[in-house]
């Protein structure tokens, strides 16, 4: 089976200073990665690379099949503190934007149909001719998810969605992550290890290179291996946690 | 009232009505997308760069309109050049060509020879003098401006909003960002007349800030704030008639205090 997404030898910069180096990586499908590292390590450089919003100075992204031409985009859920809150635009519009237009756009009864049934799974019908800037952090994540989604994706891309998100949309959050992947591919950037770990099947750890772990357990010496400066935190009560219990 | 009524037909005044129109729609739609996409200020870059279009043209002897288009498109491209290729600040390069533009005009006007009876005019507008060639181009633009925003308002407004998505959904980005850029170079000159270099930041903001008040929906806001643009627009325009001051500067204080009083009516609402 061809992977879904291949890396090889990646290599991106800015301004001539890299940020990624020499970066191998396979998503194949059904994959569920999770994707951690020091802030400025360069996850999201990672993610962009893959998007094709950065331009690798080495290497190449090549996609499988389902991904060829892209005309069903890779689902991409960005980080929320980019958003303009104020930007005059409704809950509803947001994710039809996460629609495929070409030349003369109007969304179709099938599009408005699949947006709202995505909005009722998400609990948030009531919401959708709110403005975006309404919205608290945990809705707002679960309307660019709504979006994300909307063109049935077969690789799905989270940048750090558990970021200004109560505790309680963090479990539904993931919990909703799991019964997707029994579908489609996920690569999730986290700096909340602990609990990705506990729904994620395989980790990255990013730190200029790439180190691929192919399990979700993961140790504090493992990572220090990796020169993945990052640690570890079981939070107390995580149900099924997979972390081997360590002293601080 | 029936002053008012026998304002329709003078000739001047008919002109003056449809301006009005056209200038409503045009700054309404473009507004909008300039207030959401936050670049107001780069509008004003480009509006005073284009005081040296008009210098330029009465150095040399063509319709002052052409080269303020020129210098417009021209100052909008630049400051793009200048943040990304030149790696200047944005806001610096904006005021760069903002006062370059302004200088370059000034000069150009000093040089004139003879006196330039026009320049006031296109430093604050008089709507009253608008010519029926001046209206012909305000008419084909509001044209382009409608037909775009019609047709492809929702690629416009998603990758106003988040034009990374956009990226990823395969959305020919820069393409839109400059086919807008001339737009809003475009509405900015050819609108100069109805208030002036100098004020035409504010039919591009104030109406917006007062449809803002009622609705977070991108649509409405732009039906809203032509709507508001024409109220002010025509209260104005009555304003300078009778008590015989600059039109301009009436509309642009019967904006303003348009917005104050729906600041207030919102408070009660």
């Amino acid at each position: 089976m061809k992977p879904l997404v291949k890396i090889e030898n990646l290599t991106c910069a800015y301004d001539k200073i890299p940020v990624l180096e020499n970066v191998n990586l396979e998503v194949n499908e059904r994959d569920f990665l999770g994707v951690i590292g020091p802030n400025g390590g360069g996850k999201t450089t990672l993610l962009k690379a893959i998007l094709g919003l950065l331009k690798p100075v080495k290497g190449k992204i090549a996609f499988g099949h389902d991904l060829q031409g892209r005309k069903k985009p890779i689902g991409y859920l960005p980080q929320v503190r980019h958003i303009d809150k104020k930007f005059p635009i409704t809950v509803f519009d947001v994710v039809l934007s996460g629609s495929i237009m070409n030349g003369i756009y109007r969304p179709s009864a099938e599009e408005r149909q699949k947006a709202e049934q995505l909005l009722v799974e998400m609990g948030i019908l009531d919401i959708r001719h709110k403005a975006i800037g309404e919205l608290s952090g945990g809705q707002m994540q679960r309307v660019f998810l709504c979006r994300a989604l909307l063109s049935d994706p077969k690789l799905l891309i989270l940048d750090e969605p558990d970021t200004f998100v109560d505790n309680r949309f963090e479990g539904e959050l993931y919990e909703k992550l799991r019964a997707l992947n029994k579908e489609i591919a996920i690569i999730l950037v986290s700096h909340d290890v602990g609990t990705i770990s506990t729904y994620v099947k395989t980790i990255a750890c990013v730190n200029k290179s790439l180190h691929y772990h192919p399990s979700n357990i993961i140790t504090q010496e493992q990572l220090e291996g990796y020169n993945c400066p990052i640690q570890v935190i079981t939070h107390g009560e995580v149900p099924h946690t997979v972390l081997p219990y360590h002293h601080h | 009232m029936n002053a008012i009524l026998e304002l329709f037909n003078y000739d001047f005044f008919q002109k003056a009505f449809l301006a009005t129109v056209f200038a409503s729609i045009s700054c309404g739609i473009i507004g909008s997308y300039i207030v959401a996409r936050r670049i107001v200020f780069i509008s004003g870059g480009i509006t005073h760069a284009s005081f040296g279009g008009i210098g330029l043209a009465f150095l040399l002897g063509f319709n002052p309109l052409l080269g303020a288009v020129l210098f417009a498109v021209m100052s909008a491209m630049g400051i793009q050049f200048f943040t990304k290729v030149a790696e200047i600040r944005e806001d610096s390069s904006i005021a760069i060509w903002w006062s370059l533009g302004m200088a370059l005009g000034i000069i150009f006007v000093f040089l004139t020879p003879g006196y330039t009876p026009n320049l006031m005019s296109y430093l604050f507008g008089n709507i009253l003098t608008v010519t029926s060639s001046e209206l012909w181009w305000m008419f084909m633009l509001n044209l382009v401006i409608v037909l775009f925003f019609t047709l492809f308002l929702r690629q416009i407004l998603y990758i106003a909003f988040d034009e990374e998505y956009a990226r990823t959904a395969g959305l020919p980005v820069d393409l839109y960002n400059y086919l807008i850029m001339t737009l809003i170079a475009l509405t900015v000159v050819l609108n100069i007349r109805v208030v002036g270099i100098i004020l035409i930041l504010s039919l591009l903001t104030i109406p917006q800030a007062s449809a803002n008040l009622f609705t977070k929906d991108f649509k409405k806001l732009i039906v809203l704030s032509s709507m508001f643009a024409f109220i002010g627009t025509m209260i104005g325009l009555f304003i300078s008639y009778f008590l015989d001051i600059p039109s301009g500067a009436a509309i642009i204080f019967t904006l303003v205090l348009m917005f104050g009083l729906l600041r207030v009516v919102k408070i009660f609402v």
